[in-house]
């Protein structure tokens, strides 16, 4: 493969994202559509093969002859309603009110007027999950585009009314009217008695970004009342009629077997008992009870010695799975002759960079609640991936996927943590068993210890530069942590980039912004001690070595805001990091104020340039950069997790330290609108650049190099 | 006139081994919920008096049971949320007398007598609490699983603080944990809503 690196190759899951096995082939059944929709006019969108590659998840599909697949409808009734329906889920990132905001400015309709059903595996078409960045450039596109076909239909349709002209005629609030006439018609008008679908043509005029209206402004979160109020239902929150509360047994350890097994006493105390395989449960009708009912099981298990945090690192160097099993290989980039340029660099520098395992904490645990109808289960459950869980279900049940139906009711968050089934496999196997719906909730500990972890990694960077700054070698060997943004923006002839894929000794999966903040961490430090040995200005010397006009833009936003290049007092730093993920382009730059006394560092103060093409809302774009500031401290500054043979030894939150409210600096972001470029999303990219601009800073205010993530969890101060 | 969701069982357990009973909560004047609990359980029961949003109710139930349990599972009140069951987190946090405590750290049988108010009872009628219309306006959440805490908890502070300083905001708020970062907007909310309610109050001077 070539190393150049490229801004426009397409984005593919990595494999940490935990691909969906088979995509829905939606059959396209007009009668279908009216029957559960009611009559009206259906806008359906039907992906492009090169789409579909994509979204639904990659490699081994590509070359593939492909079905013609759905991934978005729109419906408007005949009372005017609006309906959009998504695959995609609501998280906490607010795509329930930027996908109605797109629809709205679209359809001229008022944002009120619009409902968004998402992530329901039999109400909307199939989606390979909400992770990625993906839901603003695919999906907000896709029912722009939908919204669009739909006006014209509308358009149309009173065009033939007037027998008139339609390219005389304008969709406003909800009406087409006749500005030549004054003569206008309700939508709904238009829908009565009408059947009408409508595939997307494939080049329909969207409204340019610089003609929004509604789009591109801060509409407030759709639903927000429901929220402020209590009334919204999480999934932890469902219940059913005659629900019983479910509870697993845990092993002690991980990857333990069962030995023996008593249920004897659970059983007495009235609770429904499942032992299947290693799968122990019990379902009561409260909690406490189902509690009691584990607590009385009598269990037995066998485990095998594992691996503690004080090995980590050399076990991953040593464990690759590179040449031991097909798919064990990970990635390489190589160009030029590396180990040449290394040798006749002016400077060589060799570091390594080390990140923990951390977890993603989301405030809702993972919970389901699961109900069968004879051999036809439905389970309400908070998850990233509906579609992925609904095919864990009917593989775990061995019934077919039409016979599984999964609700996602806007979650408790999830930080790329959700996407498996755990929970709902659990609570369909109690319900199973009950004959009755059953509700199980994860507590805290159970989340810390039997969800997966974002992968730690070690990095080794080897890298040659001219006296004059110039860039000329760049090894980076990554091991377990992942190949997102692994790449290097920067200019260099000579590069070896290599991702090595590692059996994991803790379960681990996707994280928000995935490896790109562990390859952006020793990246953007190394890119520091390569400044400091030359001797020149951190920002300066990435300039020298960037040409990519949207990253030198960020870089240069971001100083500017900083007033970069200002005087320091004693214990004050500054440092910067940043980069591109997700089709995003962000530089952040810090402040930290660090006494070598107490080995007290303080975040001072955070500035974030941001550019993602043309902005949808900007208050939710600055809501999502000033959250993954917040969070990224946590990975930056003192987030790990400990664990010893086979147990998580920090798994609560009185022992694992999340960012609270007074570890929160001044955060100051700048938006860089590009109307002329296409809407990214923002979930992700904004985190990257902190825990490197923290690093520097810390450097510059110490001169302590502090290479391992996280960076200070007892201060400045070792142990 | 306040209405819960039917929860009555109205079924046999499998090994039925157990006897199974009946015990009536009741609502003040309305509504009656059917639940059931096994008699083989090791809890111990008690008829506890609670008082919640200015409506009181009787619930058996074990005194050791945490008021979050009894919010969720007995009474519905599904607005105070599980986010670690030791007082780490403050998803639970509710009013007792006026006071932002943890209700999963909090015996049922601690507060009997006492005022309690949840989420679900903070707002007058229609009219918003000003905390809560400050979240809404300032946009102070994402995935809101913590919302309702972190609007108890600021409820509390401005009733014994009602202009607070901003470092006064976040020593008071610390035990509150929002994993989505939008602490700065919470922060804004409290100082929006300080100022609503204190030109409310010059108003009605």
């Amino acid at each position: 493969m070539s190393a150049s690196w490229q801004r426009n190759v397409p984005i593919e899951p990595e494999r940490y994202e935990l691909r969906a096995a088979s995509p829905y082939h939606f059959e396209l059944d007009r009668r279908e559509f009216f029957k559960f929709l009611g009559a009206g006019l259906v806008v359906v969108s039907v992906l492009k093969p090169a789409a579909i590659a994509q979204e639904s998840g990659g490699r081994q599909r590509r070359g593939e002859s492909l079905p013609q697949e759905i991934d978005a409808w729109l419906h408007i009734g005949e009372n005017g309603r609006v309906t959009a329906y998504t695959g995609k889920v609501e998280i906490g990132q607010n795509i329930r009110t930027s996908l109605a905001q797109a629809v709205a400015e679209e359809l001229r309709v008022p944002i009120e007027s619009i409902e968004c059903v998402m992530g329901d595996t039999k109400l909307t078409p199939f989606d390979m999950g909400t992770f990625g960045s993906r839901t603003t450039p695919t999906m907000n596109l896709q029912l722009r585009k939908v919204a669009s076909a739909a006006r014209d239909v509308l358009t149309g349709l009173a065009a033939q009314q007037w027998k008139t002209d339609r390219q005389s005629l304008k969709a406003a609030d909800g009406k087409i009217v006749d500005p030549q006439t004054n003569r206008s018609v309700e939508y709904a008008a238009l829908m009565k008695g009408q059947q009408l679908t409508e595939v997307l043509p494939a080049e329909d005029p969207l409204i340019p970004a610089a003609d929004w209206s509604v789009a591109g402004k801060s509409i407030p979160k759709v639903d927000g009342l429901e929220f402020v109020t209590g009334k919204h239902r999480y999934p932890s929150d469902q219940t059913l009629p005659e629900m019983l509360y479910g509870k697993v047994l845990r092993p002690p350890a991980f990857d333990a077997t069962l030995v023996s097994v008593d249920t004897q006493k659970a059983e007495q105390m009235g609770a429904t008992v499942v032992h299947d395989g290693n799968f122990i449960g019990a379902a009561a009708p409260t909690s406490q009870l189902a509690e009691a009912a584990v607590a009385a099981i009598h269990a037995e298990w066998k485990s095998e010695p594992q691996i503690s945090n004080k090995e980590l690192f050399d076990y991953l160097r040593k464990n690759t799975t590179e040449g031991k099993d097909p798919t064990g290989d990970g990635d390489r980039f190589d160009t030029g002759n590396v180990d040449q340029a290394l040798n006749s660099a002016d400077h060589k520098v060799q570091a390594t960079y080390t990140v923990e395992y951390i977890a993603h904490t989301p405030l809702e645990p993972r919970a389901a609640l699961a109900k069968w109808d004879g051999d036809q289960l439905t389970v309400w459950t908070g998850t990233q991936r509906p579609f992925g869980v609904r095919g864990q279900l009917a593989e775990a049940f061995r019934i077919p996927e039409e016979h599984v139906r999964v609700l996602m009711p806007d979650m408790g968050s999830g930080y790329g943590g959700k996407h498996t089934g755990e929970t709902a496999i659990e609570a369909a196997r109690l319900a199973r068993a009950a004959k009755h719906p059953v509700k199980v909730v994860w507590t805290r500990e159970e989340e810390f210890t039997w969800a997966y972890f974002r992968p730690a990694g070690v990095i080794d960077v080897s890298s040659g530069v001219r006296k004059d700054g110039t860039i000329t070698a760049w090894e980076f060997h990554n091991y377990n942590s992942g190949s997102a943004g692994i790449r290097t923006y920067y200019e260099v002839p000579n590069q070896r980039i290599v991702f090595h894929p590692v059996n994991s000794p803790l379960r681990q999966g996707s994280y928000r912004a995935l490896a790109a903040t562990a390859n952006h961490f020793a990246r953007e430090s190394h890119m520091d001690e390569l400044a400091h040995r030359v001797k020149m200005d951190p920002l300066e010397f990435r300039l020298k070595n960037l040409k990519d006009e949207r990253l030198r833009a960020v870089f240069q936003a971001a100083a500017k805001q900083f007033g970069w290049g200002k005087g320091k007092s004693a214990g004050q730093g500054f440092g910067m990091g940043g980069g591109y993920e997700k089709l995003g382009n962000v530089a952040t730059f810090v402040e930290v104020h660090a006494d070598r006394k107490s080995g007290d560092v303080k975040i001072v103060r955070v500035v974030s340039a941001f550019e993602c093409g043309a902005i949808v809302n900007p208050d939710g774009l600055r809501n999502q950069i000033e959250g993954s500031n917040v969070q990224g401290l946590g990975g930056a500054l003192f987030e790990a997790i400990e664990f010893d043979n086979g147990k998580i030894v920090n798994g609560r939150l009185s022992q694992y330290r999340v960012p609270r409210f007074s570890d929160v600096p001044a955060i100051e972001t700048v938006l860089l609108d590009r109307k002329d470029l296409p809407s990214a999303g923002a979930g992700e990219c904004p985190m990257i650049g902190l825990a490197p601009a923290i690093a520097n800073a810390i450097f510059d205010a110490t001169g302590a190099r502090l290479r391992a993530m996280p960076l200070i969890p007892n201060g400045l101060k070792a142990g | 006139m306040k209405t819960l969701n039917p929860c009555g069982f109205s079924f046999t357990l499998k090994n039925q081994q157990s006897t199974i009973v009946g015990y009536i909560i009741s609502v003040t004047g309305t509504t009656q919920v059917l639940l059931q609990q096994s008699l083989r359980s090791e809890l111990t029961m008690a008829k506890i008096q609670l008082a919640i949003n200015k409506e009181s109710y009787s619930v058996d139930i074990d005194p050791q049971t945490s008021l979050l349990t009894v919010l969720r599972e007995r009474l519905d009140l599904t607005g105070s949320k599980y986010g670690c069951g030791e007082g780490q987190c403050g998803a639970c946090t509710v009013l007792i007398d006026g006071k932002a405590q943890r209700s999963c750290i909090t015996r049922v049988g601690s507060v009997a007598q006492k005022q309690i108010t949840t989420i679900e009872g903070l707002a007058n009628g229609d009219q918003l609490h000003p905390v809560q219309q400050a979240f809404l306006d300032v946009g102070a959440m994402q995935c809101a699983y913590c919302t309702s805490g972190m609007i108890l908890s600021a409820v509390a502070l401005l009733d014994r603080n009602p202009n607070p300083q901003e470092n006064e905001i976040v020593d008071f708020m610390d035990g509150n944990i929002c994993r989505c970062g939008t602490y700065p907007r919470i922060v804004s909310a409290i100082q929006k809503a300080a100022k609503a309610s204190a030109s409310a109050k010059g108003a009605a001077r």
